[in-house]
């Protein structure tokens, strides 16, 4: 599945555009796990909206394509997509996925409307078997489907929701933040889930939001860092876990705070400032604001992307430091 | 009381209680706390979601009644405590910092205002210049430009600067206790960390008393001197950090431990 150039703008009254998703392109590849990080406000959850063919006006979609199974069409036109796509070739797993559920109704009386949604020739109770089939290959407990939303846990519906979602074998699942109404166990579990329904091969392949960098790095093979509305850097999870190149990346990663002796050893710097309003984003690199290796040029002209397109950074400081390490390794 | 006043803690709880419901259908949010905390300290209390650590603040903050056991500030009991104007002397010294910052304020009310309502709190009959002089310096202990914040709406201001207003809200007042619930939950990574160190600060400057409520271990680690494990309403654990850290007893401990998400693996 490939994206390109993405640019997705919020209209906001008579004033400005807000520039939520501007020129992101993106590769991901069957079996694998895609993370997108970044601070609120970075767009990553305007581009699962677009990604998952769900944006809506206020949002307009005012450029990019995506190629998926050999096909390319434009994403310009949301609402034109054939309905049984949802769930069928991309399903969306939001953060409050587990109030989805009706409360007043059991869970598979959920499970027959979304099945019979995308095929209403499907006989409510093979609906529910199928579902009862899932479950027990996914070690869950099928019991759930007799049950009502309210006796199951927060951590159990959004499990539940996770596996009904994905019970037409969707080509992509778009995790947009799924765990972070969680606490640390039922994260852990859902992450379980979801690895497990990418090796049952129920899934093909995963897109994974999140600001939660060490719960990211558990997950993902790729993972793109995105800072107000842009990509700022693209590695493989060991390239930008141990290697960051972008200083977005390292202070994102300097201030993550695990349960670790070296935490307390010295006072973390944060980020100062705040992400800037994209309605009049800054010139030239967004982040220069912010940006403790900020250079003159950085402020007037958009940074170059440093390195090859499943390993780069846009930034004008890295572009210096592989200029001059080029240099170097000429003498030499 | 105590021969050494040096010895009486901060604040002290024993047997806190508190349900909810009667009979067979009370809900036992908090069973028997019992716990203190030194002027000076940071106490972590941490937990699953439902595991009565927002009770228990709310408990200590005197915002709900207790159904069972006594708090007592610097030895003075204060469980029973009902008219406004003792309710009012308590919370000159005790002060609490929310979750949701946005939730916390009157989204039509400027910041100016809120704070200057907080300053009511105090003894009347100060003249107003100190007013508007206490405000700035609690926001720029914060890290915030008075010129540039007091005059806006919680909109206009971003998660983690309307959590600094939060915090320089309890400053003007000067308390001798902070209880901060949750106060980073909401906020990015980046900002938290500032958030973090902002308290760490104010330990130093006021030897403020703070007891940080959260549910993430690495935060918890990071500010606090001891650390208290809330499982079910109970307290199954409390030492100094490094201890829970390096030797869990409890088997919540150990579990909420292992299923912390590392940066690199582990």
């Amino acid at each position: 599945m490939i994206i390109k150039n993405v640019r997705a703008y919020y209209a906001a009254g008579s004033g400005p555009e807000v520039k939520a998703v501007d020129g992101v392109s993106l590769a991901i590849r069957e079996g694998d796990v895609l993370g997108i990080a970044g601070e609120s406000g970075c767009g990553k959850s305007t581009l699962a909206a677009v990604m998952s063919l769900t944006a809506r006006p206020p949002l307009n979609v005012k450029g990019g394509e995506m190629s998926l199974n050999g096909k390319t069409f434009s994403l310009v036109e949301q609402a034109k997509f054939p309905r049984d796509w949802h769930g069928k070739m991309v399903a969306l797993l939001p953060q409050r996925a587990m109030n989805s559920l009706n409360p007043t109704a059991r869970v598979r009386d959920f499970v027959v409307d979304v099945v019979r949604a995308h095929d209403s020739t499907v006989r409510p109770r093979a609906a529910i078997e199928q579902a009862r089939e899932r479950l027990e290959q996914l070690s869950l407990p099928a019991r759930v489907l007799e049950s009502y939303p309210h006796q199951l846990s927060g951590g159990m519906r959004q499990r539940v929701v996770a596996v009904i979602s994905t019970l037409l074998n969707p080509q992509v699942l778009i995790a947009d933040e799924p765990t972070s109404a969680l606490d640390v166990s039922s994260q852990k579990q859902l992450v379980l889930l979801l690895k497990l329904l990418l090796e049952c091969r129920f899934i093909t392949r995963i897109v994974y939001i999140t600001h939660d960098l060490p719960m990211l790095s558990n997950i993902a093979n790729f993972i793109i860092v995105m800072y107000a509305g842009k990509v700022a850097e693209i590695g493989t999870t060991q390239q930008i876990v141990n290697e960051p190149r972008h200083p977005y990346t390292h202070a994102l990663i300097t201030s993550t705070l695990d349960p670790d002796l070296r935490v307390r050893e010295h006072q973390l710097e944060g980020i100062r400032g705040a992400p800037p309003d994209l309605r009049y984003p800054p010139t030239g690199c967004r982040f220069h604001p912010r940006c403790p290796r900020v250079m003159e040029i950085c402020s007037r002209e958009e940074p170059p992307i440093v390195g090859e397109e499943e390993r780069y950074a846009a930034c004008w400081w890295v572009f210096e430091q592989s200029k001059t390490a080029g240099g170097k390794e000429a003498q030499s | 009381m105590s021969a050494h006043s040096s010895q009486v803690p901060l604040l002290e709880t024993r047997d806190l209680q508190r349900a909810f419901g009667h009979g067979d259908h009370a809900v036992r949010a908090v069973e028997r706390v019992s716990f203190s905390i030194q002027p000076g300290e940071i106490v972590a209390i941490v937990g699953e979601s439902g595991s009565g650590k927002t009770t228990l603040a709310r408990l200590l903050l005197r915002l709900l009644d207790s159904t069972g056991g006594r708090i007592l500030l610097r030895g003075e009991d204060v469980t029973d405590l009902r008219r406004s104007n003792d309710l009012k002397a308590y919370w000159r010294k005790v002060q609490g910092v929310f979750q949701d910052p946005f939730a916390a304020f009157n989204q039509f009310y400027t910041n100016r205002r809120v704070l200057e309502n907080a300053l009511k709190l105090l003894n009347h009959g100060l003249p107003r210049q100190e007013h508007t002089q206490r405000i700035e310096a609690a926001l720029r202990e914060v890290g915030l430009d008075p010129a540039d914040t007091l005059d806006k709406w919680p909109h206009q201001l971003s998660g983690g600067q309307v959590q600094r207003v939060m915090i320089a809200r309890a400053l003007v007042i000067g308390p001798e206790l902070l209880i901060a619930d949750e106060p980073t939950s909401m906020l990015d990574a980046s900002l938290r960390v500032t958030v973090l160190n902002l308290l760490l600060a104010l330990r130093k400057q006021h030897n403020m008393g703070i007891i940080f409520i959260t549910h993430d271990l690495g935060q918890a680690y990071y500010v606090s001197d001891r650390i208290l494990v809330m499982y079910q309403g109970e307290l199954v654990e409390q030492g100094p950090v490094e201890k829970v850290f390096a030797m869990p007893k409890h088997e919540y401990t150990q579990r909420l431990l292992a299923d912390v998400p590392r940066l690199r693996g582990a």
